[in-house]
């Protein structure tokens, strides 16, 4: 565990000292992930050879012990993000004054988002689907579209 | 009776640790709450937690200072867990891989949608540019959404709150809408949900469908990503 703690806190430190040498505008969290990221992938890559990356949940040692540790904080994430929530007891004017924009934004944005990346997937996996397959759409199997 | 609490509690309001207990409590709460409720996304433990604890904050005359001064201890993990969000989006590499030509541009299309529309509808509503600079962000899992709403100058914990009922808006609406629209496909579903909900919406759409819940997952990483790159730049343009 304290291991995986290290890496965690390790990769958001290297996060945080690129954004401040580079300058970047990304929070210093978000450069850690990512680079979290890419060095599983390479660790894996190079365990598995030059082809098809090895499953991470395969692997053993330090691997493990981050992937518990990450599950873990991952799926209890909620309980984080009461301590800055609770600072909405600091707006509740804000919220009082501005109800309408807030809800109307919440709800149009969220449904519009859904609503866009659903369908631009959704065309472009039928697009891609039709050539291979002289049918219609209809005829193929597990397609209710 | 009310003396003897009031000398109990006002050597003790003052301490870190209170303020710890009274968080995870009311976190602890929320989740049995929401079992009660059969895991329904209305019974958000997050948001009855938050609930629950600003009423005690507020009733006690108690300062955020001094209650941060406690709940600072589970506000620092927000950092380790946007990290730890790098491993399953490695771990779902293989699925970027092979879907980049549609998740890519659906992607991009919905990132897009949800950062211009929200901060477009506030603005149209005549809300103020901090409402318009915290709704920004909220498409994205929360530890992401408000180190953007920081950085960029909205306020974090609006930004949270925004996060938490914009996936509860999906999670409750989402799938309904897609059907509507004639989308069938899982793995639309699933990175809408998590583009769109992130891990509120994806939480309920993983209890649908495998495929979907790998894809929800994508969604919310690469979301994450792709909101913290672009939300600033869009906001350095918009003076």
């Amino acid at each position: 565990m304290p291991t995986a703690l290290l890496i965690l806190v390790g990769f958001q430190l290297a996060g945080e000292l690129a954004r401040e040498a580079f300058g970047l505008p990304v929070p210093g969290p978000v450069i850690g992930m990512f680079l979290l990221a890419a060095a599983l992938l390479i660790r894996a890559r190079a365990a598995g050879g030059a082809a098809a990356p090895v499953p991470l949940r395969a692997r053993q040692g330090p691997t493990t012990s981050l992937r518990i540790a990450a599950q873990m904080l991952i799926s209890n994430m909620g309980l984080l993000f009461v301590p800055a929530g609770v600072g909405i007891v600091a707006e509740l004017g804000m919220l009082q004054k501005e109800w309408l924009p807030i809800a109307a934004g919440i709800v149009g944005s969220t449904l519009l988002s859904i609503a866009v990346t659903g369908l631009v997937m959704h065309w472009i996996l039928r697009a891609a689907h039709r050539p291979k397959h002289d049918a219609p759409v209809e005829a193929l199997p597990g397609r209710a579209s | 009776m009310t003396e003897a609490i009031r000398n109990l509690w006002t050597p003790l309001a003052t301490t870190p640790l209170v303020w710890l207990v009274v968080t995870l409590a009311a976190y602890v709460l929320g989740c049995a709450l929401q079992r009660r409720c059969g895991g329904s996304p209305y019974a958000s433990p997050v948001l009855s937690a938050v609930v629950v604890v600003g009423a005690v904050v507020l009733c006690t005359g108690t300062s955020y200072a001094t209650y941060f001064a406690g709940a600072q201890f589970i506000n620092f993990l927000l950092g380790p867990v946007t990290v730890a969000l790098g491993v399953p989006l490695a771990e779902n590499f293989t699925y970027v891989r092979r879907n980049i030509a549609s998740i890519g541009p659906a992607l991009l299309a919905g990132s897009l949608t949800a950062i211009v529309s929200g901060v477009g509808i506030v603005w149209l509503l005549g809300g103020s540019r901090g409402v318009a600079l915290s709704m920004a962000p909220k498409a994205v899992t929360t530890p992401i959404a408000m180190a953007v709403s920081q950085q960029i100058g909205g306020v974090p914990a609006l930004t949270a709150v925004f996060a938490i009922l914009g996936g509860i808006v999906a999670a409750i609406m989402g799938e309904q809408m897609l059907a509507r629209l004639q989308v069938a496909d899982w793995r639309a579903h699933g990175l809408a949900a998590g583009v769109a909900g992130s891990g509120v919406a994806a939480a309920q759409v993983a209890t649908r469908d495998e495929l979907a819940a790998a894809f929800a997952a994508l969604g919310i990483g690469l979301n994450g990503l792709l909101t913290a790159l672009i939300v600033p730049l869009l906001a350095r343009l918009w003076v």
